[in-house]
C-alpha cells in the first residue's frame, strides 16, 4: 500500500533566488497519521507544504531535485487539479480561497471543476458543512462569517473533494484561542473518525501537540528532529526557534530537580495526575 | 495620557464595534488589550491616534481632543504597528521604509542614518536593507512595521498583535523592544491574543468583549479569572488550568508562569531525586 507522503533526497530552490531552501529533505508520512510540522521562519516548512499539493514545481516553478510523491503520485508528473483529489490544503487566510457569494457556492465550487453530477454534489456539499459544523450557514455569505467560521467553511470546501490528506499552513494564526483550539479538535476528529491523514503548520505548539501522532521540526531547511511530541520535547528546542509550551518546561525543571519523565504531559490534565502521583 | 471617554464608533456599514469604553492609560504604563475576535480592540486602539473619531465620546492624547488634531501631529506622539503590515508599507527598500517617518519628521540625515542602522540590526532585518519590503516573510513583514514606528521613538507605543506569525526566538527579540522601550519611560499598548507572551510581559490586562471593556486590571488577577476569561472567549495560561485542575488549596490559581508553579510546589513533593514516571 502506497505512504501517504513519501519524500526523497529532496532539494529545491525558487526561481531567481541564489540558495536552497529545502536541503536533503527524506520523509515517509503514513496513511492515518497527524504530523505537526514545525520550525523557526525562513526554515521550509511552507515550502515544503506547497510540494505535496505541486504548488512546487507547477505553479512556482524553480529547481526542484529529488521524488515527492503523495498517495502514490509523483507530484512531478501530475497535475495540480489530479492532485487536489488526494490532497486538500487550507491557507493562513481562508479569504485567499473563499471568493463565492455563498458558503455552499464556495464549498461546492472544486466539485463543480470536476464535473460530478449535482446529486453526488449535495451529498457532499451536505456532509461537508456538517463535519464542519456550518450546516446552519449554508445560504450565508462568507464574508458575514468569523474568522473561524470563515476557516471552517475553507475546511469544507476542501473535505468535499475527499481528499486523503489535508495540509493546512498556521490555519489559525489569526484566531482568538479558543476559536483556534476548536479548529485543532476538528482537525483531531477528521484525523481519528476518518482517518484522514493530517499535516499541519503550526506555531501554538500548547494547544495542538496533544493531537499530533508526530512531531517534525525542521531548521534551514532540513528536518533536523522527527518523533512524538511528548518526548521530542525533552529536546533544548527553544534555540530552534519553537514556541515550546509553558506545561513542557514547567515539567523539565521538575527534571532539573532530579525527577524523571519518559514522555512529558501534554494536557493540564495528564500534568495534574503525574503532579498529584509525586506529591507528598 | 490617553483617555478614552464613553466612547462609541460605529462604522459605515452600520455595525457598532464600540458601545461606551471608559480607559485611562498613563504614561509608562504597559498595557495589554486582550478578547475574541471582533470585540473592538483594533477598533479602539485606532482611535489612540486619530485614525477613528468617535461617533460618541472623546479620545484625549496629553490633553488634546483628537476630534481637533490631524493624524499627522497625532501619529508622532502615538506610533501604531497595525496587524496587516501589507497595508503600512509602501517604500520600495526595506531601508526607505524605516528612514520615511524619520525624514517626515525633519530628522538630520546622518541622524536617520544612525537609527535606521541601529534598529534594523536590532531587528534582525540588517541583511534586507535594499530588498523591497514585499518580498520579506510574514514574520520578517511584521518587524520591520514594528522598525519603522519604533525608530521615530513615539511617546505611545501601540502594536496590534505582535506575535502572529512570529518563533519563539523573534518573540523573545519582541519582548526585548518592548522593555526597553518602558525603561525609557515610555508607553507601550499591545492588542493580542497570545496569552503565554502576557504572561512573560506581565502588563495591566484590559479585557473586552463586544464592543465593550470588561475587566481591567494585574495579569495575575485577570488572566487566572476563569468566568472573566471565558466571557472573553480565551483560554486559561497552562499554568493557571493547572493550578485549577490540581485543587490544591496550597497551589493559588493566580499562578502564571513555571518558575511561580515550582516554587510552590517543590515543597509539596515526596521522594526527591531518582523518581521515574
Amino acid at each position: 500500500m502506497a505512504k501517504a507522503i513519501e519524500v526523497r533526497d529532496l532539494s529545491y530552490r525558487y526561481e531567481r533566488s541564489e540558495r536552497d531552501v529545502l536541503l536533503d529533505v527524506n520523509l515517509e508520512v503514513e496513511k492515518g497519521e497527524f504530523v505537526l510540522l514545525t520550525g523557526a521562519s525562513g526554515c521550509g516548512k511552507t515550502t515544503l507544504c506547497r510540494c505535496f499539493n505541486g504548488l512546487i514545481p507547477h505553479f512556482y516553478g524553480g529547481d526542484l531535485r529529488g521524488e515527492v510523491c503523495v498517495a502514490g503520485l509523483s507530484v512531478k508528473d501530475t497535475p495540480i487539479h489530479k492532485l487536489a483529489l488526494k490532497v486538500g490544503f487550507v491557507f493562513q487566510n481562508p479569504d485567499s480561497q473563499l471568493f463565492s457569494l455563498t458558503v455552499e457556492r464556495d464549498v461546492a465550487f472544486g466539485l463543480e471543476n470536476l464535473g460530478i453530477d449535482r446529486d453526488e454534489m449535495r451529498l457532499r456539499v451536505d456532509w461537508a458543512l456538517k463535519t464542519v459544523g456550518m450546516e446552519k450557514y449554508r445560504y450565508a455569505a462568507p464574508y458575514e462569517l468569523s474568522g473561524g467560521q470563515r476557516q471552517r467553511v475553507a475546511i469544507a470546501a476542501v473535505l468535499a473533494m475527499r481528499p486523503e490528506i489535508i495540509v493546512l499552513d498556521e490555519p489559525t494564526a489569526y484566531l482568538d484561542p479558543k476559536t483556534a483550539l476548536k479548529i485543532f479538535q476538528l482537525l483531531d476528529g477528521l484525523n481519528k473518525r476518518m482517518g484522514l491523514t493530517v499535516v499541519l503548520v503550526e506555531h501554538r505548539l500548547d494547544l495542538v501537540s496533544r493531537y499530533a501522532s508526530r512531531l517534525i521540526i525542521m531548521n534551514k531547511g532540513r528536518i533536523i528532529l522527527d518523533g512524538k511530541p511528548s518526548t521530542l520535547f525533552h529536546d533544548e528546542l527553544e534555540e530552534y526557534g519553537i514556541n515550546v509550551p509553558r506545561l513542557v518546561r514547567f515539567f523539565r525543571k521538575l527534571e532539573e530537580i532530579g525527577y524523571e519523565f519518559g514522555e512529558l504531559p501534554l494536557t493540564t490534565d495528564e500534568a495534574a495526575e503525574i503532579i498529584r502521583r509525586i506529591m507528598a | 495620557m490617553i483617555e478614552v471617554k464613553d466612547v462609541y464608533y460605529t462604522y459605515p456599514n452600520g455595525f457598532t464595534a464600540l458601545r461606551g469604553v471608559n480607559l485611562t492609560i498613563r504614561k509608562g504604563e504597559c498595557v495589554a488589550i486582550m478578547g475574541e475576535n471582533g470585540a473592538g480592540k483594533t477598533t479602539l486602539v485606532k482611535h489612540f491616534n486619530g485614525l477613528l473619531k468617535p461617533t460618541r465620546g472623546t479620545v484625549i492624547v496629553d490633553g488634546v481632543e483628537t476630534k481637533d488634531a490631524s493624524v499627522a501631529q497625532l501619529s508622532r506622539k502615538v506610533g501604531l504597528v497595525f496587524q496587516n503590515p501589507d497595508h503600512q508599507f509602501f517604500s520600495e527598500t526595506v531601508e526607505e521604509e524605516v528612514a520615511f517617518a524619520l525624514r517626515n519628521f525633519g530628522f538630520p540625515e546622518d541622524e536617520v542614518e544612525r537609527r535606521v542602522e541601529k534598529v534594523l540590526k536590532r531587528m534582525g532585518l540588517l541583511g534586507y536593507r535594499k530588498s523591497s519590503p514585499f518580498s520579506l516573510s510574514g514574520g520578517e513583514k511584521k518587524r520591520l512595521a514594528i522598525a519603522s514606528i519604533v525608530v521615530f521613538e513615539p511617546e505611545y507605543l501601540v502594536l496590534d498583535e505582535p506575535t502572529i506569525g512570529q518563533d519563539y526566538i523573534q518573540k523573545v527579540e519582541i519582548r526585548r523592544v518592548i522593555d526597553s522601550y518602558l525603561e525609557t519611560g515610555r508607553t507601550v499598548v499591545i492588542v493580542t491574543h497570545d496569552l503565554e507572551f502576557v504572561v512573560d510581559l506581565r502588563p495591566r490586562v484590559v479585557l473586552m468583549s463586544r464592543g465593550r471593556i470588561i475587566a481591567d486590571g494585574k495579569a495575575e488577577e485577570i488572566l487566572s479569572d476563569s468566568k472573566l476569561m471565558d466571557d472573553a472567549s480565551l483560554l486559561l495560561p497552562q499554568m493557571t488550568e493547572l493550578a485549577y485542575k490540581l485543587g490544591n488549596p496550597k497551589i493559588p490559581r493566580t499562578i502564571l508562569d513555571e518558575n511561580d508553579m515550582l516554587e510552590v510546589v517543590k515543597p509539596l513533593l515526596k521522594h526527591r531525586g531518582g523518581w521515574r514516571s
